[in-house]
């Protein structure tokens, strides 16, 4: 049996990746080791947050899948950073997990040209530096023009609590034990890396009363452009804060040595943007408590996951500290924590497309790359997707810019600067934040998205109207002077703003920061979309930002113009630091702008490669 | 080309009685040891000083001091021979050839300094003194640039920048971790006096380095008045030397005559202009143009009056015209009868002079000393940014931080603030070269002077 594309494991990285090339019209088949964890979430039960929201959104905008799946799928929606500015909002869903499988799992068995079979791979068929199929650990042989792996967590995964230490994948699943050495046999570097996993405590064991609540937002939010879905604020479920204290701190530093992570039993770089509690007691000793969430996996069982817990204590230990909490003196645990080691690839032995340098049509998505979270996994995913499907078909493969998405800015670190740690997106990783907000990710990335075939007519249209609708908004805004008299003058005063001796426009009233868009309905009949209302709002508000922002990145495009080509040979770049040499040898940036980003290469080495390709150009 | 070897003249030519050759590159010591008669220099010891003679063949050019200094521990970090040539400029040059002809190339405007640059010798600043030090025609312009050699200046400025990106990191964290309460929320108060801090810290390194920037530069004073004051003749007793053409036919002076004194160790750039006046002389209108533009750039104009005749509207207009500028009203010919209006004036910085004694020349100097405070730059420790591009920098600095004032006062999210105070912090590794910009590198090394 023969595919176009075989997708390796069925997380978010794998989802977003099959369901792109099936919908691009290649036949694909989706290989996972159990049907039933497709989609699954091992760990926290949230999708979006600070950089990750507006990465869900880009997905969506492209014409993944996250966007709408969280939809349809979340207990309670939250827009985070209200009181900052337009840049730096977020949205964040805690998930329904058995509903979020559930739903995906359903949009992938009605996909047209997608196949899913249960089964692990255990090896990669490759001729001539050509990706040309797997092998199943049936004995089965598949063929294929591309592959994706996405294996998560999977690869050599190894469980740990205290001194205790098993081949296991999450929840007991099994582990991928041949794979890695199947891609070391092929060149790849491999990394080891942890990561970790609170525990899970029976809801009605908690008393909620010693813990403050923490409801949804009472506006409703979605993340997907595509079509909006109503919902009652009231029914959202809320989550719970509680505090550790000085008897959790105790408890944990008594046991530190039999933590697997303190007693040395972890081979692997965890992630130190999601610490273990053992780590924040001992790194920051001063703190008298740690704020940690309780919050709710699903309606459909009753776990309750301690947002800020993960250990990797032995389960004797983990029990004293859970029932030191408030409200958990009586707790009953349902899953106990544990930290988890797996097999990464090195990053930089991929290009910008996903596809890795050492096979040819062979892509990676996901933790294999050495990232961590829902989000990122998924929309390495799609890019994985989206480029294997050009390729194969012959057209221009998609890399978005780092003033074009987060997307961009993850997918450019990993094959600029690699990761030594697991790779979280975070909002200072992007220089050009202002530009990359979550409410105009459409605006940014629709096109890409229609471009390749993702977008359907019907969000292609709703885009379309709105884009419309903001340069009519604008203009007459621009156009439309209100004059001074008693009435307006006396509504200025009530907003505090400044009274008016002379005409003025809504435009330049708008600009005022004690006037918003709401304000001005006074004025004018604003019978707008609120997406609308608000990309007009920011757009005229911080006018001054943006401009400020669109000429850094203008600058940062200059650089990334200057293409380096394919088979530069460093041996013949004179005058560059051995280090420097070493380092643009191994990523083998493909700009200047690239270059730049590698630490380690200098200023002084940029001047050289810019000379040698200057006069590399004029002799060529 | 940056693996072969490059030679050029490193003194100014037509000055002092030794001149230096210098080469630098892989093969610097073999080429000159190709022309050297004495010890044999690819056998010396490094930093050595070995006396010999430049040989073409059989003929002996010059009898010189070779001093050989082997990679690293040189100036450009390769090894690097420097000849003390006794000849004078013709033999120099002769020596110069040589070395070209036996496979030296000459080294293009501030090439060794590049080459010190980007082997990583020095910094950004410190590449920049390096050619404030050659240029600087006095002690205290020299001390200066020294200091900036030492790399003064640029851990000044880092830690400038570890301030702000200990500020930008708190921002920074409280998007990422909106909801964790462990963390300094920086809000617009707190961001206010930090500011406000950052701002009068920079604003006293731009102010001294105005000045540090005259005593390196040097006080670009204009002459102007109209014509047949005696502006030459001032210039002349000033300089003592007679480069402009005086004489009693007015306008005479029809281009700009130019010329450096030393003020008590400050450099004062003299420029003599063709007397402002309306002409229909052609080749005396470009004269009075460039009078107008010489005066727009001027640190201090000194203005000419005489004394023998009243004011006219040609003076009350150059009296309107340097009302804002740094200026000093000279009314010359006070040996002659007063005929001039002294009170019609609006000018504090009057002194009066003739060109007969010297009396009024010193007031005039003493005059120039105390508007510019030379006194107290006496006493600076000339710890400041000392060139154009750097203090240029600085002020985009203050500007960006004026900007975030606004924003401050606007109330404008500290997010958004952020993004200026960082791009604060990437205009000062701008000045100390952390931050790569590829005009930046153009722009700097086009400035330097051949063979520095």
């Amino acid at each position: 049996m023969n595919y176009d594309v075989i997708v390796v494991g069925g997380g978010h990285a794998g989802c977003e990746a099959c369901l792109a090339t099936s919908r691009l019209g290649l036949k694909t088949l989706l290989v996972t080791g159990n049907i039933d964890n497709i989609a699954d979430m091992p760990c926290n039960p949230s999708i979006g947050g600070p950089a990750k929201g507006i990465v869900v959104r880009e997905i969506d905008a492209l014409g993944g899948e996250m966007g709408k799946n969280i939809d349809k799928s979340f207990l309670q929606m939250k827009m985070l950073n209200t009181k900052k500015g337009p840049a730096v909002r977020a949205l964040r869903a805690q998930a329904d997990k058995i509903t979020y499988k559930k739903e995906m799992l359903h949009t992938l068995k009605k996909q047209e040209n997608l196949e899913i079979k249960e089964s692990l791979v255990e090896n990669l068929l490759v001729e001539n530096g050509y990706i040309k199929g797997v092998l199943l650990n049936s004995g089965e042989e598949i063929g294929a023009e591309a592959v994706i792996l996405t294996t998560g967590t999977y690869l050599k995964a190894v469980v740990l609590h205290g001194s205790s230490k098993e081949s296991s994948g999450p929840h007991g699943e099994k582990p991928s034990l041949y794979l890695s050495d199947c891609l070391k046999d092929l060149g790849f570097t491999i990394k080891r890396l942890k990561t970790g996993t609170p525990p899970r405590i029976e809801k009605s064991s908690i008393d909620f009363s010693k813990g403050i609540l923490q409801p949804g937002d009472d506006v409703c939010y979605n993340f997907s452009f595509s079509k909006k879905l109503d919902y009652d604020p009231a029914s959202q479920i809320p989550c719970h804060l509680i505090y550790t204290n000085e008897t959790t701190h105790q408890i944990i530093r008594d046991n530190l040595e039999k933590s697997s992570m303190y007693g040395g039993y972890v081979e692997g770089v965890g992630p130190r943007y999601c610490p273990s509690i053992e780590d924040k007691i001992v790194r920051f000793s001063d703190k008298e408590r740690h704020q940690l969430f309780l919050e709710p996996e699903s309606i459909y069982y009753d776990d309750i996951y301690i947002q800020g817990f993960s250990t990797s204590m032995p389960y004797d230990v983990q029990e004293k500290m859970i029932r030191s909490l408030p409200g958990l003196e009586n707790a009953v645990i349902n899953k106990y924590a544990y930290a988890i080691e797996y097999d990464a690839i090195d990053s930089l032995q991929l290009k910008n497309t996903l596809e890795t340098k050492l096979v040819k049509n062979l892509y990676t998505a996901g933790q294999i790359n050495g990232t961590s979270g829902y989000e990122e996994a998924a929309c390495q995913g799609l890019i994985a997707g989206i480029n294997a499907s050009l390729k194969l078909k012959g057209k221009e493969e998609l890399v978005l810019k780092r003033n074009e998405a987060y997307i961009g800015v993850l997918i450019d670190d990993l094959v600029v600067k690699g990761v030594i740690d697991p790779y979280r997106l975070l909002t200072s990783r992007a220089e050009y934040r202002l530009l990359l907000r979550h409410d105009n990710a459409d605006i940014r990335l629709r096109e890409y998205g229609r471009k390749v075939g993702l977008v359907s007519d019907e969000e292609y249209k709703r885009y379309q109207q709105k884009l419309d609708d903001i340069i009519e908004l604008n203009d007459r805004l621009l156009t439309t002077k209100i004059n001074p008299s008693d009435d307006v003058n006396n509504y200025l005063v009530s907003l505090g703003s400044a009274i008016i001796y002379d005409g003025i426009k809504l435009y330049d009233l708008l600009k005022r920061p004690e006037i918003n868009m709401t304000n001005i309905t006074k004025f004018i009949d604003l019978d707008y979309d609120p997406e609308v209302l608000e990309q007009v709002e920011i757009n005229i508000k911080y006018e001054g930002y943006i401009t400020k922002a669109n000429k850094e990145a203008e600058k940062m495009l200059q650089m990334e113009n200057v293409k380096i080509p394919d088979d530069i040979d460093y041996d013949k770049v004179i005058n560059i630091a051995s280090e420097a040499r070493q380092k643009l040898e191994e990523v083998r940036p493909t700009s200047l702008g690239q270059a730049l980003r590698i630490s380690g290469v200098n200023p002084s080495d940029i001047a050289m490669l810019s000379m040698y390709l200057k006069k590399e150009n004029k002799n060529g | 080309m940056v693996n072969d070897t490059i030679a050029a003249i490193s003194t100014s030519l037509g000055v002092g009685a030794i001149s230096i050759v210098r080469i630098s590159g892989k093969d610097a010591i073999r080429i000159a040891n190709s022309v050297f008669k004495g010890k044999n220099l690819e056998e010396v010891d490094s930093h050595t000083i070995n006396y010999g003679h430049i040989v073409d063949g059989e003929e002996v050019i010059d009898e010189v001091l070779v001093s050989v200094m082997k990679s690293p521990r040189t100036f450009t970090t390769e090894d690097v021979v420097e000849i003390n040539c006794h000849g004078g400029i013709a033999t120099t040059k002769k020596v110069l050839e040589l070395l070209l002809l036996n496979g030296c190339r000459l080294a293009e405007a501030g090439e060794f300094t590049k080459r010190a640059f980007l082997n990583g010798r020095i910094d950004l600043v410190e590449a920049e003194s390096v050619m404030d030090l050659i240029n600087s025609k006095t002690d205290k312009a020299r001390k200066v640039s020294i200091n900036q050699l030492g790399g003064k200046i640029s851990g000044t400025i880092r830690n400038f920048r570890q301030d702000l990106l200990e500020l930008l990191a708190s921002i920074e964290v409280n998007i990422d971790y909106p909801e964790y309460e462990d963390i300094e929320v920086i809000t617009n108060e707190k961001l206010c006096s930090k500011v406000k801090d950052i701002k009068e810290r920079l604003n006293e390194i731009v102010t001294l380095s105005e000045n540090g920037r005259i005593v390196v530069d040097g006080i670009k004073t204009v002459i102007i008045g109209r014509p047949n004051v005696g502006k030459s003749s001032i210039l002349n007793r000033m300089l003592d030397y007679d480069k402009a053409i005086v004489t009693d036919i007015e306008g005479t002076t029809r281009d700009i005559i130019e010329g450096d004194i030393n003020v008590d160790g400050i450099l004062l750039h003299l420029v003599d202009t063709a007397g402002i006046r309306n002409t229909s002389d052609t080749v005396e209108k470009v004269g009075v143009d460039r009078s107008l533009k010489e005066l727009d750039e001027a640190d201090l104009v000194v203005l000419v009056l005489n004394n023998n005749e009243e004011l006219n509207d040609y003076d009350y207009q150059l009296l309107e015209k340097i009302k804002d500028k740094t200026a000093i009203v000279a009314i010359n010919k006070c040996d002659l009868d007063n005929k001039l209006d002294k009170n019609s004036i609006n000018n504090q910085n009057i002194v009066e002079i003739n060109t007969v004694d010297l009396d009024g020349i010193v007031a005039l100097k003493d005059k120039i000393k105390e508007l510019f405070n030379l006194e107290e730059l006496d006493k600076g420790d000339y710890n400041y940014l000392s060139n154009v591009r750097q203090i240029t920098l600085a002020k985009t600095a203050l500007n960006v931080l004026q900007e975030v004032e606004e924003g401050l006062k606007r109330d404008d999210p500290v997010d958004l603030i952020g993004i200026d105070i960082k791009r604060i912090w990437e205009i000062l590794g701008e000045i100390i070269g952390e931050n790569y910009s590829d005009e930046l590198i153009d722009q700097l090394f086009s400035q330097f002077c051949l063979g520095k």
